[in-house]
């Protein structure tokens, strides 16, 4: 359709120019408020994430997931529109699974980093995905950090989000080349608790992931930071007896018939 | 990418020097970047403008240049690695935000540094600069520089200038990355931004973590 000139296509983006002059307001994207960070320690990489998901003002999920799975020695934080976050990890993740088969290999996080920023790119930045990408592969621990508009920066320590002021200030302050494995998890939390703590878009409770060439300890929840005072149990359990009956009538089934049916064999042809 | 860079030729090669800052806004998004990125191996680019465009165009242009190279053989020519960076810039200049110099070296035309502004037009010049930080530094290297200098007296150069050029410029700094290309082949260095002397009125550099 457009000329081939080295590989860009931006018809739509003119299409999208026109239609906006001619009075259409483009969709807002919502965005999660969040804090995530990543940092390289002596034996891999140790990623950290937030639990609170936002939608306006209002805390739409209390503990969900932001830390995704993207292959065994793979994982990517994400920060940005949830549905972008959770439709481009499950995309790229299922490409470099198709990868694995074809090419025999454990997939290289530069495979992925590469996956992400040529999509994300192709979409001039209105996939709202900001990513913490951090893994373990044949060349030892990698940590990226990937923008909107599909610029990448490879780095030791990194943090994205709304919080990530909060926690890159614990970074700057503590960390250090070469930490070892509880050294860089409690750094890891500590910035995490940073944004939990001082921004309000940021919340709940603290979850990390370590990744070492050995495998992978994904630590669902590691601290509880707002744990509720009072849990509800469920079922709940009321006793016989709890509700006075006021008023009772008891009416008997007649005429009813129970026929013993017999399967029928669902088509397939 | 607020950014400070300086391609020049010398005698016998080129030197290419760029600072380390990624602004997004007033946040530092990455104090330690790396703007100078192979294309092939005699030719290299700065990178200055939008983060992603750079990215993606030094990513398309690697892609050709390295089909290219396999039928070339080593030695590609600096120009022809420029002039598709030109076509990828020109092409796309609506929706682009991208000045980028692109220098090398080959053994027909020895050193040589064009400059890709963001409209698209080449200059083959012996000295380019570019990003924001360089219009501060046009009085300095208008004095300093000078033609077929040697390799130490070009690196001084573009130190000095890159350190000036990060003084005055709020979205460059962090620290100095330099390439010298020349037919021996590719070197890499770096500074430290504690180890930058300090210009008049600012105080020394502390070392940092990292």
């Amino acid at each position: 359709m457009g000329s081939n000139a080295g590989g860009f296509d931006f018809d739509l983006c003119k299409r999208n120019a026109m239609l906006e002059n001619k009075g259409m307001t483009l969709p807002k994207a919502w965005k999660t408020g969040t804090t995530i960070a990543g940092l390289i320690y002596k034996d891999g990489v140790v990623l950290g994430a937030d639990t609170r998901s936002t939608s306006g003002n209002t805390v739409a999920d209390k503990n969900c997931t932001k830390i995704h799975f993207i292959t065994s020695n793979i994982y990517a934080c994400g920060a940005g529109t949830a549905a972008d976050l959770e439709h481009v990890t499950e995309m790229v993740s299922g490409q470099l699974a198709l990868h694995r088969y074809a090419t025999g290999r454990q997939a290289r996080v530069i495979t992925a980093m590469t996956m992400f920023k040529q999509h994300l790119f192709k979409y001039q930045g209105h996939v709202g995905a900001a990513l913490v990408l951090g893994g373990y592969d044949l060349n030892g621990p990698h940590l990226f950090t990937i923008y909107p508009h599909g610029s990448t920066d490879s780095l030791p320590f990194a943090t994205m989000g709304s919080g990530s002021v909060n926690a890159m200030a614990m970074f700057e302050a503590y960390y250090k080349d070469d930490l070892d494995r509880p050294e860089a998890m409690a750094l890891v939390a500590r910035a995490i608790r940073s944004g939990v703590m001082n921004d309000l878009g940021s919340g709940s409770n603290v979850d990390l992931c370590v990744i070492t060439k050995d495998g992978v300890d994904y630590l669902r929840n590691y601290e509880y930071l707002q744990a509720k005072t009072y849990t509800r149990q469920f079922p709940v359990k009321y006793p016989p007896g709890t509700a006075t009956i006021v008023k009772q009538r008891v009416l008997s089934l007649k005429g009813v018939e129970v026929i013993e049916g017999v399967a029928e064999e669902m088509d397939v042809s | 990418l607020g950014t400070s860079i300086i391609a020049l030729t010398f005698d016998g090669g080129v030197i290419l020097g760029a600072d380390s800052r990624t602004s997004t806004g007033n946040y530092i998004a990455n104090r330690a970047s790396d703007k100078i990125t192979p294309l092939c191996d005699n030719v290299y680019t700065l990178r200055s403008g939008s983060a992603s465009d750079t990215q993606a165009i030094a990513g398309y242009v690697q892609h050709f240049i390295a089909q290219h190279q396999a039928e070339e053989g080593d030695q590609v020519t600096v120009k022809t690695v420029a002039n598709l960076v030109k076509m990828m810039a020109y092409n796309n200049k609506d929706f682009m935000q991208a000045g980028l110099i692109v220098a090398g070296f080959d053994k027909h035309g020895g050193g040589q540094v064009y400059s890709i502004s963001l409209g698209g037009t080449v200059t083959a010049t012996p000295f380019a600069m570019s990003g924001s930080g360089s219009t501060y530094i046009n009085g300095f290297c208008d004095k300093y520089w000078r033609e077929n200098m040697s390799e130490q007296d070009a690196m001084e150069f573009i130190t000095r200038a890159l350190r000036y050029a990060m003084t005055w410029d709020a979205s460059s700094g962090g620290c100095i990355r330099t390439v010298t290309i020349t037919a021996a082949g590719v070197k890499r260095q770096f500074i430290q931004g504690s180890q930058i002397p300090p210009t008049y009125g600012e105080l020394p550099r502390q070392q940092v973590v990292a």
